[in-house]
């Protein structure tokens, strides 16, 4: 009985998830309900807006400085996020020391705490009267109800995605090809730069595009270290939130929309940026 | 055949999750006996108490034990809930322009506003200002919040219903003071020129002026100033300006909700009997001016009853309001324009 089984299985091949066609339904209807369907309506209420209606909206200042707002301070925070996710990951990777599981989890506490609570403890500490921010008042910077502020929030939202993103990849590296790159001669900086540097840099790339992506959507936690003065450090998401309190359901839609696009934009350029690197890398 | 499981399945998928959403927004007929009062934030306190007084009254009249669910956040995102299907009975709401939202949905039956006694209006507050113990910038008045160096927290009026009131209240005190629309405009600069964050809420701004110790006054709804006092005592002072306006947190029956709950009669009782005179003592403890003008008699030593307050009537009604000074473009807008 058995044997025939495991025949019946080869000759359609053995899969670990049973049969392709199941999986690719679950995979088209979780698709469907949680991302294709409320998107779509996205787009279907703001199609009640005529075409003028819509420029005028999404190009007018004050949301135009909106994006502005929204859109360099998560470049500037997906930046830093690169740099000091890298980093982190590589210390967790590489080095063995005592509480290290602790600090491994601890990577992923963004993604529990409500955005509100960070928010809300970030400014305590960034505020000219807070433990951080009074230090960097003295020298004149202040932090907090500024774009700094914006950027920080989302770099405290952003970072898990980098680290996540470069620790599988750093495990996997292979000691051997920086041991070979040191004994052909190159110094740490050329065998960094030059060997494990374009090994990770597609993963890295990857996490900086969440971590932008994420920055960009961000409202909970910027909301509450943001001044929200209008052309200064307003986001993007507040502008929605200010539409729909004012019962501007598609105007809401529409700032939605044009942020949707560009991210999409972004993140299409950015993969197949990714993708070209892999490419290249291999060659 | 798995082609087939997998349509199948998907089939299933779908169904179920459409008949997931239709019961969840599907009429549950309950027994009369259940009530939900969507609020928004600061009424948290005054309503677990009030419940428990109506629930007494109720009984008393004949009615079986009721229960009531409160429901509390932004009085603009309560409103939206409730459009959207969250299926209050009644709506207690910062704003009587967060109802009329609701009415324009054909949730709530027109002529709401006059059901009630004043406007709907059981409690009312205004506008004072919340600064710190001894008062160093000696802020008086809506004038010393325009002077050089004084830092002024309120949340935007365009994210908080609630901060509207702090607007036009300065506003009415220009006009109070005879000044024309080009000086008001002016004066409404230099206010927020001097305001130090535009948080996105009431109890954002509040959380910044006394957690965070930013600025040098808040401008707050009087209960709300009476609640930071309560829960910081001996860091902040009340100072209440020498005019401001009468808000109205309004109160009225979703009519399609209760309809279909059939709860229409305990609802417009729960409602009518904020106005008894427990409820009214109750308002006041919990910092809301009574509207029965001899209970707030009885609280002349908490509230400054000598303010000159200026009515939403001055300014044309919440909707003219709300067109002529917050709508896009509108006069708030330009006092940011560059």
């Amino acid at each position: 009985m058995e044997q025939q089984i495991v025949k019946v299985k080869n000759k359609k091949g053995v899969r670990v998830i049973p049969g392709f066609g199941l999986s690719m339904g679950v995979t088209l209807a979780m698709l469907g309900c949680f991302i294709l369907i409320p998107l779509a309506s996205i787009f279907i209420s703001a199609s009640k807006m005529s075409f003028q209606e819509f420029t005028e909206v999404v190009t007018s200042r004050q949301v135009m400085s909106g994006y502005l707002v929204s859109f360099s301070c998560a470049f500037l925070a997906a930046l830093i996020n690169g740099v000091f996710g890298l980093i982190l990951a590589w210390v967790l990777v590489r080095y063995e020391f005592p509480g290290k599981r602790i600090m491994d989890g601890m990577i992923e506490l963004p993604f529990a705490l409500p955005t509100a609570v960070a928010g809300i403890s970030l400014t305590f500490l960034y505020s000219d009267q807070g433990w951080i921010g009074a230090a960097f008042d003295k020298i004149g910077i202040s932090i907090a109800y500024t774009r700094i502020g914006i950027t920080i929030a989302m770099v405290f939202v952003g970072i898990p995605f980098v680290v996540r993103s470069v620790q599988p990849v750093l495990e996997k590296l292979d000691r051997q090809y920086e041991e070979a790159a040191m004994m052909l001669g190159a110094g740490r900086t050329r065998t960094f730069f030059k060997v494990i540097l374009p090994e990770l840099f597609p993963a890295l790339l990857a996490g900086f595009g969440l971590a932008f992506a994420r920055g960009i959507g961000e409202y909970g936690s910027v909301v509450f270290i943001a001044g929200n003065i209008p052309f200064k450090t307003q986001i993007a998401p507040l502008l929605i939130m200010s539409k729909l309190e004012q019962y501007k359901y598609s105007d809401a839609t529409a700032i939605a929309l044009a942020l949707l696009l560009v991210s999409f934009l972004l993140m299409l350029f950015i993969n197949s940026l990714q993708i070209y690197m892999q490419k290249f890398s291999k060659a | 055949m798995s082609k087939k499981a997998a349509a199948l399945l998907f089939c299933i998928l779908v169904v179920s999750c459409l008949a997931g959403c239709g019961s969840d927004s599907g009429k549950k007929k309950g027994d009369g006996t259940e009530l939900l009062n969507v609020s928004y934030d600061p009424t948290r306190e005054f309503y677990a108490e009030y419940n428990e007084i109506f629930n007494e009254y109720w009984k008393e009249k004949g009615g079986s034990d009721v229960t009531i669910t409160q429901s509390h956040g932004g009085s603009g995102s309560q409103a939206r809930s409730v459009i959207e299907g969250n299926e209050a009975d009644v709506v207690t709401l910062a704003l009587a322009h967060d109802i009329t939202a609701i009415e324009n949905s054909g949730m709530i039956e027109e002529g709401w506003m006059e059901e009630l006694e004043g406007n709907s209006a059981p409690y009312t507050s205004t506008i004072v200002f919340l600064v710190r113990k001894g008062n160093e910038k000696n802020i008086k008045d809506w004038d010393d919040l325009v002077r050089d160096g004084v830092e002024v927290i309120t949340p935007n009026p365009k994210t908080s219903g609630g901060a509207c009131w702090n607007f036009l209240a300065a506003w009415a005190y220009e006009q109070q003071n005879g000044k024309n629309q080009q000086e008001t405009e002016e004066f409404l600069k230099k206010l927020y020129k001097n305001v130090l964050v535009l948080d996105s809420g009431a109890r954002g701004a509040t959380n910044t002026f006394v957690e965070n110790g930013q600025g040098d006054v808040l401008i707050a709804w009087e209960n709300e100033a009476y609640l930071s006092l309560e829960t910081h005592p001996d860091e902040f002072e009340i100072v209440t300006p020498s005019v401001s306006i009468l808000a109205q947190p309004s109160v009225a029956v979703v009519d399609k909700n209760a309809r279909d709950h059939g709860t229409e009669e305990l609802a417009k009782a729960y409602l009518e009997h904020l106005y008894s005179d427990d409820a009214q003592r109750l308002a006041g403890k919990h910092h809301y001016r009574p509207s029965n003008e001899e209970i707030l008699k009885e609280f002349s030593d908490k509230f400054d009853l000598e303010m000159n307050l200026v009515t939403i009537d001055e300014f044309g009604g919440w909707d003219e309001a709300y067109e002529t000074y917050f709508q896009d473009g509108a006069v708030f807008d330009q006092i940011y324009a560059q």
